[in-house]
């Protein structure tokens, strides 16, 4: 089953590689993934679509959040959440139904980022079964090629952030103290 | 840094080298195993005249294996060091070696200047890419200045959590560049989160439901003697009268000549603790993680329990068996905790089960007669149980023993009584050939007092016998066996029984003789090949006050028993003589 998974990491040098290695290695497919900064510059936001049996979703969020670098792991497939995506496709368009590709264009909110004799450039956002509509849709137009920006989730319930404590250097055994902050990130 | 370990004054000006050897030496470090090169010229030139201890060993695989053997004798973090590019490379299978069995190690590599990494600079290999999913943690030194707060963080995520390796690689630039040195007052890990005390509600439910179980066992392994929990084990085990397994990392954890002590189950453990962990309701799981060589198939894995799983890594919780009471904590922490509810609850309690724990020890007792752990004797030839029963004699349950992979560690693990934790180390997780005889190395380094053996097949030993030099070097007294079959051993073994006995590249001919390649080195070797020779053999072996290497040619076709076929259910053990089985 398809698994949404929200990461805060740091945003450090090989952050990225040890989150895609972690899936990897534990031989989990991944769908898609989006990442970028977060208003914090030293943090990233992930959002990992994971194809896995369902009986592993909670050993995937156990082995990201075991990543040093990872701040949060978040399963949001059962939670409250907004997830969207995000297509770029460009359809050929003939001068005879330019008009129709612009009405369906309409009814998925897409707008026309480029217009040429060819054809169209559009964006258009939405949940990717939204977007594979969209996508069919057009294809039916003539030749297209399209980009996908992978999904983005932000969850609705705000989580708190628990966080490691700095650990004084000699203390022999590490104190089980944390921080916890509201995540406004 | 004169020859002294007198800390630095903060805000001292000194190189990159003279940093790393400051945090070492604040870190504790008193031996570091490694092999020189071109990148790391500045650090080995500012070593020159440092107190640290620099063990050179002949191959940078084996610095690792020496750091862990040292390692696991201890319980401190191993040290090694290994340059650039080929020096890093040869590194990783020790470091993966470390992870599987959650050993602390730091590595130190060295890495090409700065400016020439990513353009396949002599010795340039992307070390930093290739030891992501070798280690723990990774890091890469990009400025003098985060020197000493990345290697106060690479010993603190070595050592804390669960244990494992950790590498930091160092550009030559870095080695050479000077800095004010700041001393680090505390480390900022902020994803880094333990959870070691464990939840004192499921603490009392699993008081309850142990002291509630007919058929209690104790699954006990690796993580009892990371935490240094055996005394609690004990306590614990004594306190409710629990039988108790140890899985192959965990041999020790638990004396080997407790009553309570049923031995090691899996694939060649034996019948009682294999029957016990099927027969089981309550399987009592302690820093152990269900590994497939303990549980076989796991559908028939102990169908009738019930699993109290603690462990440090959440992620070990039902990640192979679901847990239906878990304890995410330290060994130590949560088994002290355990002990004073399960004491609190003693009186009402202690009455509730004893009908059925008695008969359920009977049952034990009986498997264990029925099927004891017996060595195998021959009046013509030396059986390799026979040989491990000598060395059990000898060592009474007080020596170190490394062993590398395969039957001669089965039969060391069987045979050998370890009655203290961080007496047997070997090759768990990964199963390494070649690690048994540097890892004792360490283990010797670490304690000169003890009377270490280095068992290796005539395999395994071949891939260590650079290290003799080292050895000599370091006037180690370690007894090298050789348990020689002349095959590898196990790879025959499944030939036999899986592969219609097709005997493919098993075969080791060419064996050296031991009293001249032992001499090439200086020190005394042997060997033997009859049963009436053993055991005074072993004893000159261990008087001899330096090493000694004994060869011992043992039965070329002895087949390790009791054995769980892979993908077998753990109570339908090949007991003796091999019976038609499926290809595996």
């Amino acid at each position: 089953m398809l698994q949404t998974l929200s990461i805060l990491l740091e945003n450090k040098p090989g952050a990225l590689m040890r989150v895609v290695g972690v899936l990897a290695a534990r031989n989990y497919n991944v769908e898609s993934l989006t990442v970028a900064r977060t208003m914090d510059d030293t943090l990233s936001r992930m959002t990992i679509v994971v194809d896995v049996e369902s009986k592993v979703r909670a050993q995937v969020v156990k082995q990201l959040n075991k990543l040093v670098n990872v701040l949060q792991a978040q399963d949001l497939t059962d939670e409250r959440s907004v997830a969207r995506e995000m297509v770029l496709l460009r359809v050929r368009a003939e001068m005879s139904n330019r008009t129709a590709i612009l009405k369906e264009a309409e009814i998925f909110s897409a707008r026309v980022v480029d217009s040429s004799v060819e054809g169209f450039a559009i964006e258009c956002t939405g949940d990717p079964e939204k977007l594979d509509e969209f996508v069919d849709l057009m294809r039916s137009y003539g030749e297209i090629e399209v980009t996908r920006s992978g999904l983005v989730a932000v969850t609705l319930e705000p989580k708190k952030l628990r966080l490691a404590s700095p650990i004084p250097m000699g203390a022999s055994e590490e104190e089980e103290q944390s921080e916890e902050r509201v995540l406004s990130k | 840094m004169a020859s002294t370990t007198q800390p630095v004054a903060p805000g001292a000006l000194l190189s990159g080298s003279q940093i790393l050897l400051e945090c070492l030496v604040r870190e504790g470090v008193e031996i570091i195993f490694g092999y020189p090169g071109g990148v790391t010229l500045p650090f080995y030139d500012a070593l020159y005249d440092h107190p640290i201890h620099h063990v050179l060993v002949r191959h940078e695989q084996n610095a690792a294996f020496a750091a862990q053997g040292y390692s696991r004798a201890t319980g401190k973090t191993g040290v090694c060091c290994a340059t650039s590019g080929p020096g890093a490379m040869n590194l990783v299978t020790g470091l993966v070696d470390a992870m599987m069995d959650s050993i602390p190690l730091v590595a130190i590599t060295g890495q090409v200047t700065s400016k020439l990494i990513g353009t396949d600079a002599f010795q340039e290999a992307d070390t930093f890419g290739i030891t992501r999913s070798a280690t723990k943690h990774n890091f890469m030194v990009k400025h003098v200045s985060e020197l000493p707060r990345i290697m106060h963080e690479a010993f603190y995520l070595a050592s804390s959590g669960r244990p494992g390796p950790v590498l930091v690689d160092i550009p030559k630039d870095i080695f050479q560049a000077s800095s004010h040195y700041q001393p680090v007052d505390s480390i900022h890990l902020p994803g880094y989160k333990l959870y070691t005390e464990g939840h004192t509600g499921q603490i009392r439910r699993a008081a309850q439901m142990i002291w509630e179980a007919d058929r209690p066992m104790v699954y006990a392994g690796g993580g009892i003697i990371h935490s240094h929990a055996h005394n609690e084990l004990r306590e614990f085990v004594e306190l409710a009268d629990l039988p108790c397994v140890n899985t192959l990392m965990g041999l020790g954890a638990l004396p080997g000549n407790h009553r309570n002590f049923i031995s090691m189950p899996g694939m060649h453990g034996s019948y009682a603790a294999n029957m016990g962990m099927y027969e089981t309701d309550l399987i009592i799981a302690l820093g152990v993680r269900f590994d497939d060589r303990v549980t076989g198939r796991l559908a028939a894995f102990a169908p009738h329990a019930k699993v109290i799983h603690v462990d440090i890594d959440p992620s070990e919780i039902s990640k192979i068996r679901n847990a239906e009471l878990p304890i995410v904590g330290d060994a130590k922490k949560v088994i002290t905790k355990l002990n004073r509810v399960m004491r609190e609850l003693e009186p009402e309690m202690r009455a509730l089960k004893s009908n059925a724990r008695a008969e359920w020890w009977n049952t034990i007792r009986g498997w264990m007669e029925k099927h004891p752990l017996v060595p195998v004797f021959s009046m013509d030839e030396i059986k390799p149980q026979h040989l491990m029963s000598e060395i059990d004699r000898i060592s009474g349950g007080e020596a170190i023993v490394t062993t590398d992979v395969g039957q001669h560690q089965m039969w060391a693990a069987q045979l050998i009584r370890y009655n203290h934790p961080r007496l047997w180390i070997n090759s768990g997780g990964l199963g390494t050939m070649g690690f048994g005889l540097p890892s004792a190395i360490g283990a010797q380094m670490a304690c000169p007092e003890k009377l270490v053996f280095a068992i290796a097949g005539d395999g395994g030993f071949q891939m260590s016998i650079p290290e003799f030099a080292t050895i000599a070097n370091e006037k180690l007294p370690i007894k090298i066996i050789v348990m020689n079959n002349g095959h590898l051993g196990m790879v025959r073994q499944w030939q036999e029984l899986f592969y219609n006995n097709r005997l493919s590249q098993v075969t080791l001919d060419s064996f050296p003789d031991a009293t001249m390649l032992a001499g090439a080195y200086g020190f005394k070797g042997r060997t033997i090949d009859k049963p009436e020779e053993l055991r005074s053999a072993l004893e000159e072996a261990v008087r001899e006050p330096g090493p000694y290497l004994l060869n011992v040619k043992v039965t070329s076709f002895e087949n390790v028993y009791p054995m769980v076929p892979a993908g077998g259910a753990i109570n339908e053990m090949v007991l003796g003589q091999p019976q038609p089985v499926a290809v595996a």
